[in-house]
């Protein structure tokens, strides 16, 4: 085979190989991102919709429950009326009342499921201004 | 001396822009322009040394007139600590930001002072563009000024959270930091060979050095951030495919990218469009990780706060990119290199292959860390991308990237031949074979066919530097007579960036073993014990003899003991413990005011060659709480001193009446109270004693985790070998001209290709070709010089090279010297 057509059959089969991994990757990431929501997005939602929910731990709210906790959030700027949360399992050390978590679960009889291992607290600590800390 | 920092840091403002405008103005080659500039570029470093200079007094003598001392530091914070807390502020983080590209661009200016005169003004202009960028946000963009001033000046500063309070989150920052300005230099360099059509290697070679630096620092800052994160957040973990986390790790992988095409472009010329677009990049990613620790626009665990910096930083980023773009678009035509690659199974093919790995490792990142805003574009939702998605394609790329890890040193540059491939990979395929039988039969590794596919291509690529080595050594030593290990040393020193490079290879392969098995053969637990109890987890029996309580001025300690016995006999003892901080800056609260700060893990770690035993407890202190809630109010009613109050507290009610009455009083009746809370305090805290409650362990068994932390180090070990400039010419080296540097560099080529053939990587037909190819394009280099030389050059030296084949490092290497000297 000349050179100039190897070279060419090399290109194709490079760029064949980036398109595949382009649309594996652009196809499974929409089929396996979970949204991102709001506590008060969630109030009223659908037995067994699932989500990725971001919000502020309501302060005293947390109570232990058997091997896991329950407690309330709100939406991350403090307004709207509280979801009521249970997680099961082990938190991470920087969780309290008043902390932004994220945390991936379910809704279940309008109480929001954490699945184990899912929880993330925010280090709540390095350049937060006054106004939002 | 916060007003002198102000007006040391526009001084320095004034500097870098001077400096930029003076090396543009000198680019026509007006030498007296270009040394000025260099000097105001000096002069920059300095005047930010003394910023710097004047933070950390403040920081060290409590002065809480400065906003950033009252912020993060207080009179109890250690000494250490406060050396260190600069960082830990968003101010003090872009002022180490900009002290660092001033250290970095002017070491870059003064080895360069005496070479690459058309492209140093320019390097110099984007250098100090960037720095002015920096020293300008800290001057004008909003609540950013280091030297920002509180008055009048409070009593204490609020104190530095005690989750930072870890030696390695102290030097994290500053080496990801050191990471990500190093690579300034190769992009600023980059940028001006582009400008000024100079595209051979020069640039590389002038900069290859600060790359490695950037890379090895930014390595480094990943190490100790997995390792704070294993052994200070109580989750077990050391990556969570973060968004900040992926933004460090981008540029380390384009990094590596970078670092290996440029020996392509500097030994064969080619890829240099690739190497444009890599160090761009790489650029870019270093200043994305810079935006996305402080912009907010992406859901992370180091979440620091929405503020005013951000567009900023995306504006530079914006530039960088479109301006790059345009200038290497403009130079395509420059950019092509009439070579090709001569055949698929060479050192570069390899490095071409390892390339599109590594970019496209850096895409599948780079996609699933911005899906967010990916699919808020599309779908109007923010969607994200959890750990299993990046696992998904990471995995396989990671594994494959092992395996060429492995081939690529087997192979000799330019090509192969089939006799001499047979030769160099028998052994390591032996080895893999071996391997793969033993782990099927010996282990449940074929369970998980990805580690078993990793620990496989480890085996193999371990084996084949191993190789590496030996005959490497062997060819020496037969030369030379040294001794075995004389001749190792002796190889690896004459050798640097080969066999540091090949170090590098060897600790990246054992730390992605320690990954495989600590991700693929984890047994991770919940278990729920009362003092007395035991559990069996993974063989080892852990019994909870006991809970112990701490008690200070700042924080609850609430500790437990745990037995760990294997097969009947004592393996050790643990003691982790969960600690509870009042929040920083609060000076008497309540007693409940305990459980309202940070609290931070102290993880049991029984850590070991084979598997790390990991517990981290999470204590139930709501009982604890409800007491000091109601010690609280029994005070308060004391102090008031209501009806069926104790004698005490009509004792403590006059004080305070008294203290009221007479102002001088007052520090004495509050020193009473707090005494008398601190002892309600420990009483409190230790009731905990009483209850014989439960406590839920996480419990993990990590396999060969600590395999991670010594390959890690291998591989920083081996990048500083890279990095160390070689003997005798040390002194020689930063004040070289650009002809020796293109000389020196063609004989290293040549001991390379002999090094190869020596250790039977070139067939002796192979070498002949590489060689007789080599030695006329060194006598090319030659001819540009003066008469005198290459007569030294050609006589005697040149045509002995197949009888030196054996010798890799006896005669040649003294050549550049020998030419140099006459």
């Amino acid at each position: 085979m000349d050179p100039q057509r190897k070279r060419k059959i090399r290109l194709v089969v490079a760029l064949s190989v980036a398109v595949l991994l382009a649309v594996a990757l652009i196809y499974t990431s929409f089929s396996a991102a979970t949204e991102a929501k709001e506590p008060s997005e969630l109030i009223g939602a659908a037995p067994g919709t699932t989500a990725e929910m971001t919000g502020k731990v309501v302060t005293g709210s947390i109570r232990h429950a058997g091997n896991g906790i329950a407690f309330r959030v709100r939406d991350r700027d403090g307004s709207g009326r509280a979801l009521p949360v249970t997680y099961q399992g082990t938190v991470p050390d920087p969780f309290r009342g008043g902390r932004e978590i994220v945390l991936t679960g379910s809704v279940e009889n309008g109480t929001f499921v954490g699945e184990p291992e899912t929880l993330i607290t925010k280090c709540p600590s390095k350049f937060t201004t006054k106004s939002n800390g | 001396m916060a007003s002198l920092g102000s007006v040391l840091l526009a001084l320095a403002f004034l500097a870098a822009v001077s400096a930029a405008v003076i090396a543009l103005l000198g680019r026509n080659g007006d030498e007296r322009r270009v040394v000025l500039s260099r000097r105001v570029v000096y002069a920059f470093c300095a005047l930010l040394t003394a910023c710097v200079a004047i933070i950390e007094i403040a920081f060290a003598g409590n002065d809480f007139g400065f906003k950033i001392v009252q912020e993060h530091s207080s009179i109890e914070t250690p000494p250490f600590y406060k050396m260190a807390a600069m960082w830990s502020s968003q101010e003090g983080s872009l002022l180490l930001w900009a002290w660092v590209l001033s250290i970095a661009s002017s070491l870059a200016l003064f080895a360069t002072r005496k070479k690459l005169r058309e492209i140093v003004p320019y390097a110099t202009a984007v250098m100090m563009g960037v720095a002015a960028f920096f020293t300008g946000l800290m001057l004008f963009a909003p609540d950013v000024q280091p030297f920002a001033t509180l008055s009048p000046a409070p009593a204490d500063g609020i104190g530095l959270n005690p989750l930072l309070q870890h030696p390695s989150m102290m030097i994290h920052p500053p080496m990801l930091y050191s990471g990500y300005v190093a690579f300034t230099v190769p992009f600023a360099f980059a940028i001006g060979a582009l400008v000024t059509r100079r595209l051979d290697a020069e640039w590389i070679r002038a900069t290859r050095r600060f790359a490695l630096i950037a890379w090895a620092f930014l390595g480094f800052g990943l190490l100790l951030g997995a390792r704070w994160s294993y052994t200070e957040l109580g989750w077990g973990g050391y990556w969570a495919w973060d968004p900040v986390e992926n933004a460090a790790l981008m540029p380390w992988l384009l990094g590596t990218a970078f670092l290996h095409s440029i020996m392509v472009q500097e030994k064969r010329g080619m890829l240099k469009v690739w190497n444009a677009c890599l160090v761009v990049g790489t650029f870019s990613m270093a200043l994305l990780g810079t935006f996305l620790v402080r912009s907010g626009v992406l859901q992370s665990i180091h979440a620091f706060g929405d503020n005013t910096v951000g567009p900023y930083i995306l504006g530079l980023i914006g530039v960088v990119v479109i301006g790059s773009t345009l200038l290497i678009v403009s130079r395509l035509d420059d950019l092509r290199s009439p070579k090709r690659i001569d055949s698929l199974v060479s050192r570069e093919a390899v490095f071409l292959v390892n390339n599109l790995l590594l970019v496209g490792l850096t895409a599948v990142i780079f996609w699933g860390t911005f899906f967010p805003l990916i699919s808020e574009l599309f779908t109007g939702n923010k969607a994200s991308l959890a750990a299993p998605w990046f696992d998904r394609y990471t995995t396989p790329l990671a594994i494959l990237l092992v395996l060429f890890t492995g081939i690529g040193p087997l192979l000799a540059w330019r090509k192969v031949s089939w006799e001499s491939a047979k030769r160099v990979f028998r052994v390591p395929l032996a080895v893999a074979l071996v391997a793969t039988v033993a782990l099927v039969v010996f282990s449940d590794a074929a369970h998980k066919p990805w580690a078993l596919a990793l620990f496989v291509f480890a085996a193999f690529a371990l084996t084949g530097l191993a190789q590496e080595f030996w005959t490497g050594a062997a060819a020496r030593r037969d030369l030379s007579g040294e001794s075995m290990p004389q001749a190792l040393v002796g190889l690896v020193a004459r050798n640097r960036r080969r066999y540091g490079g090949y170090i590098v290879h060897a600790g990246v392969a054992v730390l992605l073993i320690g990954i495989a098995a600590s991700s693929s053969f984890q047994t991770n637990r919940d278990v729920n014990l009362k003092p007395g109890e035991s559990t069996v987890v993974d063989g080892r029996t852990i019994t909870y003899v006991k809970p112990i309580v701490g008690v200070d001025s700042e924080k609850f300690t609430y500790a437990s003991l745990l037995r760990v016995e294997e097969d009947g006999k004592l393996v050790g003892y643990l003691r982790p413990s969960q600690r509870f901080f009042k929040p920083t800056g609060v000076e008497v609260g309540t007693i409940e005011s305990y459980f309202a700060g940070e609290s931070t893990s102290e993880v049991g770690l029984e850590a070991g060659l084979k598997e790390d035993l990991w517990i981290a407890p999470r204590v139930d202190v709501s009982d604890v709480q409800r007491r000091a809630h109601a010690a609280d109010s029994g005070f308060a009613a004391c102090i008031k001193g209501g009806p069926g109050t104790p004698p005490q507290c009509k004792a403590l009610q006059a004080m305070m009446l008294a203290a009221k009455a007479n102002p001088a009083l007052r520090s004495q009746a509050l020193g009473q109270i707090s005494k008398l809370q601190s002892i309600a305090a420990e009483r409190v805290a230790k009731s905990y004693l009483g209850d014989n409650a439960a406590v839920t362990f996480k419990v993990i068994v990590n396999p060969l985790v600590t395999w991670m932390w010594i390959g890690g180090l291998i591989a920083l070990a081996g990048a500083l070998i890279a990095i160390w400039p070689t003997r005798g010419r040390r002194r020689g080296a930063l004040v070289r001209t650009e002809a020796d540097a293109r000389k020196e560099a063609k004989y290293r080529e040549i001991r390379d290709a002999e090094l190869d053939h020596a250790v039977g990587k070139l067939s002796d037909e192979d070498f002949a070709v590489v060689d007789a190819e080599l030695r006329r394009e060194a006598l090319e280099i030659l001819d540009g010089e003066n008469g005198a030389k290459v007569s030294v050059g050609a006589n005697g030296d040149a045509p002995n090279g197949s009888e030196n084949g054996a010798n890799g490092n006896g005669a040649h290497p003294h050549e550049p010297e020998k030419i140099e000297q006459s």
